[in-house]
């Protein structure tokens, strides 16, 4: 690989926009298309497909065997509400390899004494939320549990593709929830779009364990074929 | 971390950068149960330091050999592993499976 182009990718990653780098394989020939420009590629139709699906893997095209490789962004993780809960997820979804920022403009919540190494924004959501660029590799939580944070920032997510929002409440805090967002403008799809109770059921009782349920169901959403991840979290 | 993709992209741009011959090691293909999935990488610096796997730990001291290798030579190279494979090298995958691990020298042009 020649340095710039793994200077490039580099750049692009960064900035958390999908790279894709070509190589055939036989001579190590390599070029790179950024995501913008997929759509004018020759093999717009194998770039586009693999970038869905977030995979790379060997094609053939023109008699040659080329490997494509996708640098999909790094998932990240917006955390509103600096809960007890949160201080046990913010490092295990470190662990699992996310960019993890949490929020909350209470600053007795919000204090590096209880996130120490965690990006803490202790704003309103109409103020952290919007420079965060929320984007389709982001999964989103609100776990305040009080509707004057947590519903404005879930509506900044339905404005955003995240691939994952939950918000933390038993089934009747959902229900008013819901009518309150609707009241805002929401529809039932973005409704619909909202994990709650969070988490997988797997019976968690202390904030580490419903770290735990809301980690493996943000996975699921990631990795399982989307029929396969609403079984899972039924 | 220092173990995500990433992370080991920007590892092998600063070792190039600060004078290192660097390699990059990128699984390609897989068959059966392979520990890593297609595009996850190692790079292995001139010094030996590798970070990143492109297996479960199974294959990684034979890449790093090879990989110094194409560092050297600055000619790309495929390597396969798998069980019945003794072709290159009497490393197997415990886990049955089958891999291709493209190994390719990052140069200045």
């Amino acid at each position: 690989m020649k340095l710039q182009t793994l200077s490039e990718v580099n750049i692009e990653r960064a900035a958390r926009r999908p790279v894709i780098v070509i190589t055939d394989t036989a001579n190590g020939d390599q070029r790179l298309v950024k995501a913008k420009d997929i759509a004018s590629d020759p093999l717009r139709g194998e770039l586009s497909k693999q970038l869905r699906m977030g995979k790379s893997g060997m094609i053939e095209a023109a008699g040659k065997k080329l490997f494509l490789n996708v640098y999909a962004p790094t998932a990240r993780l917006v955390i509103v509400g600096a809960v007890h809960i949160s201080q046990a997820l913010a490092p295990l979804a470190r662990s699992l390899d996310y960019d993890v920022t949490v929020v909350d403009p209470r600053t007795a919540f919000a204090s590096p004494e209880r996130f120490p190494d965690v990006p803490l924004i202790a704003e309103w959501p109409d103020v952290a939320l919007p420079p965060l660029n929320v984007d389709h590799y982001t999964a989103f939580v609100a776990v305040t549990h009080d509707p004057k944070i947590d519903d404005p920032a879930l509506l900044h997510a339905f404005a955003r593709d995240c691939f994952y929002i939950g918000a933390l409440g038993s089934r009747k805090t959902h229900a008013k929830r819901a009518e309150r967002l609707k009241a805002q403008g929401a529809s039932d799809t973005d409704i619909a779009r909202i994990h709650a109770p969070i988490g997988l059921n797997i019976g968690a009782v202390s904030p580490s364990e419903i770290a735990v349920s809301i980690m493996a169901e943000i996975t699921a959403e990631l990795r399982l074929p989307k029929e396969a991840a609403k079984e899972q979290a039924a | 971390m220092l173990n995500r993709d990433e992370d080991i992209l920007q590892a092998a741009e600063a070792w190039q950068k600060a004078g290192h011959g660097v390699a990059l090691a990128t699984v390609v293909e897989t068959w059966g149960s392979a520990p890593r999935p297609a595009g996850s990488s190692l790079v292995i610096n001139d010094d030996g330091t590798f970070l990143g796997s492109v297996s479960g730990g199974c294959v990684e001291g034979a890449v790093v050999t090879e990989a110094l290798d194409v560092i050297a030579s600055g000619q790309p190279k495929m390597l396969e592993f798998g069980v019945a494979d003794e072709t290159a090298w009497n490393v197997g995958l415990s886990c049955g499976g089958t891999i291709r691990v493209f190994v390719e020298k990052v140069a200045q042009s």
